[in-house]
């Protein structure tokens, strides 16, 4: 494969903690992809080692075919906007929009300025005098001008309100369209990217746990739920994720599609951010 | 438009019958060009992959048409063809189902007429 982010055998240990184990992935050209987990799953682990800020204890990152680690021109087409300040203190947004652009040559200043402008946010002002908001947003900033073919969104609303972080996920459709790019979002708030995303792929414990289309994934199980011993009936050589009892009335996850329900039961989807709840549980 | 991202229709399918109530309504008149897809994807939030596979739906069901280098058109005839679609989709969506559910409840079959009928005449000015 010549475009695309490949990732082999990857194993990274801090000490005697294994943060990933023989993690395989494919990032391919110009999707959208999410990245789910909970805290400590790995996401960030594996996000630095293919921005090359972390070096794997084993296994390697192919970039469009060439090795990534230590490789100036195949990092030149990653963005990582992770959530370490990689910037010296004193540092100010117009400053931090300078060096941008000299790391990444297709950076378009215009459109930081722009989005700046319309985000409110300060161009004099100094990185360690903003709040953790306009923090996120001035790398939001960096991460949606800098265009390169692989942008890394690690937790892109972290300390946004609503209103900012619906901005944010317009604005990254929109360059999106306009210049088409390989995007990789890690975040919490799963169901506010659930119809942006293509391509899910869910970290457990250090390990890939999951990678399908996002469409795939929303079919993958449901709810059920009536009276006790009915859905007891219904669940029986069933794969049941997990069980809730409320006085005679019950409801159950299920994995797989509903067959054959009575008419007294009531289905219901699982959502993305349902499902990986009881994924990714205990 | 309004998406329901809860329901188990798949967004795409939800794109395109958002648009055919566009046209029903009049909001998208025919021949008139439509929001890009771009726009809509940015305006919901969703994937632009998802957007355009709504629209090609429609396109391939001849109620859109896309005029090179232009933009996506609304084919002459189309609220039309959307009526009749509909039509066929209230009998089996709508009166199938108000008869299985009113079986459920043991309504019969005159209180089910005598409800209708009333609602028409008291709901009429709605």
């Amino acid at each position: 494969m010549d475009q695309g982010i490949e990732v082999k055998g990857l194993t990274v240990r801090f000490g005697n903690v294994t943060a990933l184990e023989q993690v395989n992935l494919t990032l391919g050209e110009n999707r959208i992809y999410g990245l789910l987990g909970r805290n400590g799953a790995g996401k960030s682990t594996l996000l630095n080692v293919i921005g090359n800020r972390l070096y794997p204890s084993e296994g390697e990152v192919i970039i469009d075919g060439e090795m990534g680690t230590d490789n100036d021109r195949a990092q030149g087409k990653v963005y990582y906007m992770g959530e370490k300040n990689i910037y010296p203190e004193g540092t100010t947004v117009k400053q931090m929009f300078r060096w941008s652009k000299d790391f990444y040559p297709d950076f378009d200043m215009e459109y930081a300025t722009v989005l700046a402008g319309r985000f409110g946010l300060n161009l004099k002002k100094k990185l360690k005098g903003l709040s953790t908001g306009y923090l996120t947003i001035a790398k939001l900033i960096v991460a949606l001008a800098s265009n390169a073919p692989y942008t890394f969104f690690d937790e892109p609303v972290l300390g946004l309100d609503a209103n900012h972080r619906e901005m944010f996920y317009r604005e990254m459709i929109h360059c999106y369209s306009e210049r088409p790019r390989t995007i990789v979002i890690s975040t919490h708030l799963i169901e506010e990217i659930a119809d942006i995303i293509e391509q899910v792929v869910m970290i457990k414990e250090g390990k890939i746990l999951l990678d399908r289309p996002v469409e795939e994934v929303k079919q993958m199980g449901y709810q059920v739920s009536g009276k006790a011993s009915e859905v007891d009936d219904y669940c029986a050589g069933k794969k049941i994720l997990s069980e809730d009892l409320l006085g005679g009335l019950k409801s159950a996850c299920l994995l797989g599609r509903p067959e054959n329900v009575p008419e007294s039961l009531e289905i219901t989807p699982l959502d993305l951010q349902k499902l990986f709840v009881q994924l990714t549980n205990a | 438009m309004q998406f329901n991202f809860e329901s188990d229709t798949p967004i795409y399918i939800q794109v395109a019958e958002q648009i055919k109530d566009a046209i029903l309504s009049g909001a998208f008149p025919e021949e008139t060009q439509i929001p890009s897809t771009t726009e809509v994807s940015v305006t919901y939030k969703i994937n632009p992959a998802t957007a355009l596979r709504g629209v090609t739906l429609l396109v391939d069901a001849g109620i859109l048409y896309k005029k090179r280098g232009v933009g996506i058109f609304v084919q002459k005839g189309a609220a039309e063809k959307i009526l009749n679609q509909r039509k066929d989709a209230f009998y089996n969506g709508y009166i199938i189902r108000l008869l299985e559910e009113a079986k459920k409840l043991h309504i019969s079959r005159q209180e089910i007429i005598r409800m209708i009928e009333e609602e028409i005449t008291d709901g009429s000015g709605h």
